[in-house]
């Protein structure tokens, strides 16, 4: 079993192509998959359909997707922290669809999880409920909504070792596990890959068995709102 | 004197009762951290993956790991847990956060709620807020009661796209404090200065009772 990887652009190397569903973990820029994002980019496939909480901002994360035209459509709860995501998507140029933030993290961990779809109360009432099968339960209405079976995932964790069990750090876990557990293929970006052993397996937040292959690097870790209060 | 934001957070405070976990939207609802009252234990659930937020870091404590949903910088308490955004999500749509105070750009007086999008002009998203008003037990609206324009936020039928229907209990605005009940909005309480004749001229919902 080798699942260690030399660079993104190697890790990345034989599962990108064009019109593939990536999902990425990350919420804002707090634990994003930075170094593949980056590689993506760099490899240039396009007209990606990508599941992402968020779309970055305009220079980091995922902004550096749509900056470089590769993403054909984001599925987001969130995309209020970038302009060129607003400007493409008011054009036209950019497909999206909105999905509760909760309803995307379920349809992750669903498809994850072999589960092709879910009823839930999120929604009903409001556009997001249109066109969806409704169905009653115990007097409630819910609605359908489907797992999200991905191409590839990429998620950033904190430590992994060689097997792939991942260690997250507060709340940089996020959408990480569920999205790494969707895609055919997972890689994961690790601050620091240990040894065999070196971790809790009392403490593994995300088993290897989902990682199929590992990075290491450094990361930028940019921080969006800095908020701090006096000494 | 119409309520300032500050007091609006002051106000929603008091909804808050010893034990509870609580959800706080982005904006006023962030600043009710500030008024918990004395004696009243509660936890504050952050939907990114976090059960006991902090205050605010000093410049050495900022961790780029450590974010509240607003994306701003916090800290962690003896009490924090952390987890995904799956079972953040599931502790929300289960039913096991008591309470959410959150901002508006509408609410009518059937208890529908209006806060995520304006056609053609924001498109930011609704976040976690459809599944928060789905799910919690208790949902709470601060916001003014008029708009820059000084028309009514508070209205017979929200006019822009839903974020939930029927889910909103209690609103709090800088002119009092509205209950939805069978039929419209009861007047629970008036800001300092503010009579019920300027409460209901504000308010283009059924006033009851």
């Amino acid at each position: 079993m080798q699942k260690i990887y030399g660079s993104a652009a190697e890790a990345l190397d034989g599962v990108l192509f064009d019109g593939m569903t990536i999902a990425a973990g990350g919420f804002g820029l707090c634990g994003i998959p930075e170094l593949l994002i980056a590689a993506i980019r760099d490899a240039g496939v396009k007209d990606l359909t990508i599941a992402s909480n968020n779309a970055g901002v305009d220079d980091f994360g995922l902004g550096l997707l749509l900056q470089s035209k590769q993403v054909k459509k984001m599925m987001s709860s969130y995309v209020g922290e970038n302009a060129e995501f607003m400007r493409q998507y008011l054009s036209g140029e950019l497909e999206l669809e909105f999905n509760p933030q909760g309803t995307l993290a379920e349809r992750m961990r669903a498809g994850g999880a072999g589960i092709a779809g879910f009823y839930t109360k999120t929604g009903v009432g409001t556009v997001i409920a249109e066109g969806k099968e409704h169905k009653d339960f115990d007097g409630e209405t819910y609605i359908l909504e489907r797992g999200i079976f991905a191409d590839l995932s990429i998620v950033k964790a904190w430590k992994a070792d060689d097997t792939g069990n991942l260690v997250f750090r507060k709340t940089a876990r996020n959408f990480n596990p569920p999205a790494a557990t969707c895609g055919k293929i997972c890689i994961a970006e690790v601050e620091e890959i240990v040894p065999r052993g070196a971790l809790d397996p009392d403490g593994i937040h995300l088993p290897g068995i989902y990682v199929h292959r590992l990075i290491q690097g450094e990361h930028e870790k940019r921080i969006e709102q800095r908020t701090i209060r006096a000494a | 004197m119409p309520w300032d934001r500050n007091q609006m957070a002051a106000r929603a405070a008091q909804e808050l009762k010893d034990g509870m976990y609580v959800n706080l939207g982005i904006g006023i609802p962030t600043l009710v951290a500030n008024y918990i009252p004395e004696g009243v234990d509660v936890t504050l659930q952050s939907e990114n993956g976090m059960l006991g937020i902090g205050p605010f870091p000093t410049e050495d404590e900022v961790d780029p790991d450590l974010i509240n949903a607003g994306k701003q910088t916090v800290t962690e308490l003896a009490r924090t847990a952390y987890f995904d955004s799956a079972q953040s999500f599931a502790m929300i749509r289960g039913g096991k956060i008591a309470m959410a105070i959150l901002g508006a750009m509408e609410v009518a007086e059937n208890g529908d709620l209006a806060n995520w999008m304006i056609p053609k002009k924001l498109v930011k998203g609704m976040g976690g807020a459809m599944d928060l008003v789905a799910g919690v037990k208790r949902v709470v609206v601060v916001m003014d009661h008029t708009n820059k324009a000084g028309e009514s936020k508070v209205l017979k039928s929200c006019t822009l796209p839903l974020t939930g229907t029927g889910v909103v209990n209690r609103i709090i605005t800088n002119l009092g404090v509205l209950d939805v009940v069978e039929g419209g909005l009861k007047i629970v309480e008036l800001a300092d200065g503010v009579t019920e004749d300027e409460l209901r001229a504000a308010t283009e919902a059924t006033v009851v009772g």
